[in-house]
């Protein structure tokens, strides 16, 4: 940890380095900013209640570099609207300067250049930091701490301890409630087991039990914080069952079940609720089109999307938080109730800045103690990058080309498929390629890398689909994750086609052909829905890869051309 | 929406494993229904009828979580009183080997015109619900099903 003093010299230094590299104005722009915990916990508080929200942690307990998209295209009413602006359109958009501190967290371009200035962002106990001073400012009875789900996966100590490291964070940070998602891949009798014991709600309102759709989880709890009563419903992804594997929770179903929504909001203002929020795992668009046909919520915190806006979007009368993912940001609203409703509003997106927020001394034993058994795997180190590696994106990400190189390689496939997640973290050139950096990009509970053929008309097939999932003009039937990241062919798309006329173009990169309709191809890929999906993990895959060519230099990637957006 | 039926090359895909979740949900190769074959359905029922549009209340998901057991509620808005009532209702679906999907009679005594039951869809399809009500009024509704491969998400 640096402190603050060592933090202004790193700065100081940075910025010296900065003009003397040619880095040009964002460089010595970003590298002549002063941060510190004051200014990022700053807020002029208003009313009594607190509401702090944190999601798609994806078991970040240290702090990470991540880079958010380049790319993050809006479809039909979500066309050229917040969040899906990217680097200068973003950054007008909530006045945000070029080089600053904000445009380092919130964007991409001259992203290399400001995490030197700006360093690792999140951090379980720097989290800790600010929900403490939180509280301490305004009493803990008048704070409420909610966290968004996507907590359990996207580490290697989390895949070790089937997620109870993450459990152990949560009931040390003293949250109230969570939402759920990427949880239920550690299957339905480990979920259970940790809803039915945790010391925080495991909020469901939309997992019913496939056969006699009665609710698996509690769908809503009422707090009484800040003199008022709120109530918060939660809402797992809907689309569970079908963006991840459905036998690993057999007997569940989901959906967005807008009118039970509805119900519950009802239900909350009937037993006296003055607050209505739904901490929400649908991802942004979604809940942009709920909140204007559900009526009666306050606020929707919203997730799965990793959307981080440094302000709120309205929709109607209610508010909509989007709070960004792997620890980097922790939102506060204070909310101002007058007459059983929202007067008045005020909202923060805190960047959680590693090196100018002090380590909480608790959380850092009990981070330190969870990594402790695993210490000698997270350190290792596997190979160096001279390439930035990121991964989020819609249509690809430089990690994720480092991984289809490891499968077409390792696995003697010509094409490969990797899942277009939006979780794992970044690495800026120059960095080790630790295990524990690939894990981050990789550690999940259905990791094989398979072997297969497919025909041309298949892989067309399933770039349509996955395509569909993602830029389907109604929210309400957009499915996952970004497009599926692809090895060793090349594609065009046009966003703005319906189903099955999007993909065109497919074409063999090694030898420029078309990719033949009829003829047959050896594909490789890896997190297959399927049961029993044979082949070893991801990881061994990409270790074995990085083993030989020990340093990564990747190309920018071209191979796909995208229109209509 | 335009028809999404296709020709055989989605079950192909379906069936080749790798992304493939849904392999087993589909039918071997045969001919699947098209919106033809619903509309010459319909016909058969009620010759050239005039379908209005409203009163139906169809429930059944965007998206399928499981092709094989498609959850579908129906409702209709009706008093249920002797002089007025939903005699039947029918459920197509466009994409399935064969149109028909159910066909449920009420009578008044019945208090509500309302059922549901789970149905197996061999892809992306829509979903084609007519009521009959006493006076020989019909009404039509139409939703879209979305079967996909899955995975890949978020």
């Amino acid at each position: 940890m640096i402190s603050r003093r060592q933090f202004l010299q790193a700065t100081a230094a940075a910025s010296v380095i900065a003009s003397a590299s040619g880095l040009g104005p964002l460089g010595r722009a970003a590298a002549q900013q002063r941060l510190s915990q004051a200014d990022i916990s700053r807020f002029d508080a208003l009313g009594r209640l607190t509401i702090l929200h944190i999601t798609d942690v994806h078991a970040q307990l240290m702090p990470v570099y991540f880079r958010e998209p380049s790319v993050n295209l809006g479809v039909g009413e979500a066309n050229g609207k917040p969040p899906h602006l990217t680097d200068k359109e973003f950054r007008a958009h909530f006045n945000v300067a070029a080089g600053s501190a904000d445009a380092y967290a919130l964007t991409s371009d001259d992203f290399v250049s400001l995490a030197k200035n700006y360093g690792r962002m999140g951090g379980m106990d720097r989290i800790a930091t600010l929900v403490k001073a939180v509280r301490a400012e305004r009493g803990d009875d008048n704070v409420l701490l909610l966290d968004g789900g996507d907590t359990w996966q996207g580490s290697w100590t989390s895949l070790k301890t089937n997620g109870q490291d993450m459990v152990d964070v949560q009931t040390a940070l003293k949250i109230d409630a969570m939402s759920s998602h990427w949880e239920f891949t550690l299957g339905h009798e480990r979920v259970k087991e940790i809803a039915e014991k945790a010391p925080f709600a495991f909020l469901a309102q939309n997992v019913r039990s496939l056969e006699w759709q009665e609710p698996v989880f509690e769908a809503r709890k009422i707090f009484e914080r800040g003199g008022a009563k709120v109530s918060v419903i939660g809402q797992a992804l809907p689309r569970t069952a079908v963006a991840n594997p459905r036998w690993m929770f057999p007997d569940w179903e989901f959906g967005i079940r807008e009118d039970d929504i509805q119900k519950q909001v009802d239900e909350s203002r009937a037993a006296g609720a003055d607050v209505v929020v739904l901490l929400s795992h649908n991802g942004f668009d979604v809940d942009r089109k709920l909140a204007s046909r559900v009526k009666g919520i306050d606020v929707i915190l919203t997730a799965h999307t990793h959307d981080a806006m440094p302000g709120v979007l309205k929709v109607g009368e209610t508010i909509l938080i989007a709070s960004g993912s792997h620890g980097k940001f922790l939102s506060r609203l204070d909310l101002d109730i007058r007459d059983k409703r929202v007067a008045g509003y005020r909202y923060k997106l805190m960047p959680v800045f590693s090196d100018a927020i002090a380590a909480d001394a608790d959380m850092k034993t009990l981070v330190e103690k969870i990594r402790a058994p695993f210490a000698a795997d997270l350190s290792r180190e596997l190979a160096r990058t001279d390439s930035l590696l990121y991964r989020r994106g819609n249509f690809n990400g430089t990690f994720d080309d480092l991984i289809c190189d490891a499968m077409r390689s390792e696995r003697d496939a010509e094409i490969s498929l990797s899942p277009g997640f939006r979780w794992g973290g970044t690495l800026v050139p120059g960095d080790a390629i630790t295990f524990e950096a690939l894990a981050n990009a990789t550690a999940m509970t259905y990791p094989n890398c398979y072997r297969t053929e497919m025909t041309g008309e298949q892989l067309h097939a399933v770039l349509e689909d996955v395509a569909d999932n993602i830029f389907h003009p109604d929210p309400y039937f957009q499915g996952g994750g970004d497009m599926v990241r692809v090895g060793g062919m090349g594609y065009s798309m046009d966003v703005s086609k319906p189903v099955n006329q999007r993909i065109s173009g497919m074409t063999e990169l090694k030898t420029g052909k078309p990719i033949e309709a009829a003829r047959k191809y050896v594909v490789a890929g890896w997190a297959s829905v399927n049961q029993n999906t044979e082949g070893p993990p991801i990881w061994d895959v990409v270790e074995k890869y990085l083993a030989r060519v020990k340093t990564v230099r990747l190309e920018p990637n071209t191979s796909v051309i995208v229109t209509g957006a | 929406m335009p028809s999404m039926l296709r020709d055989g090359s989605r079950r192909d895909v379906l069936a080749a494993g790798g992304l493939a979740a849904l392999a087993a949900l589909l039918a071997p190769r045969m001919a699947l229904a098209d919106e033809k074959a619903v509309e010459a359905e319909i016909k058969k029922l009620y010759g050239e009828k005039k379908l209005e549009s409203g009163r139906i209340k169809l429930d059944v998901p965007q998206i399928a979580e499981n092709g094989l057991v498609v959850p579908i509620n129906v409702e209709i808005e009706s008093t249920m009183t002797a002089d007025d009532y939903v005699k039947a209702v029918h459920v197509f679906a466009d994409g399935n080997p064969q149109p028909g999907i159910v066909s449920y009679r009420f009578t008044p005594e019945c208090g509500k015109a309302a059922a549901a039951t789970r149905m197996r869809l061999a892809q992306t399809q829509n979903i084609v619900c007519v009521a009959e009500m006493s006076d020989g009024k019909l009404y039509s509704t139409k939703s879209e099903v979305k079967v996909t491969i899955g995975g890949c998400g978020g």
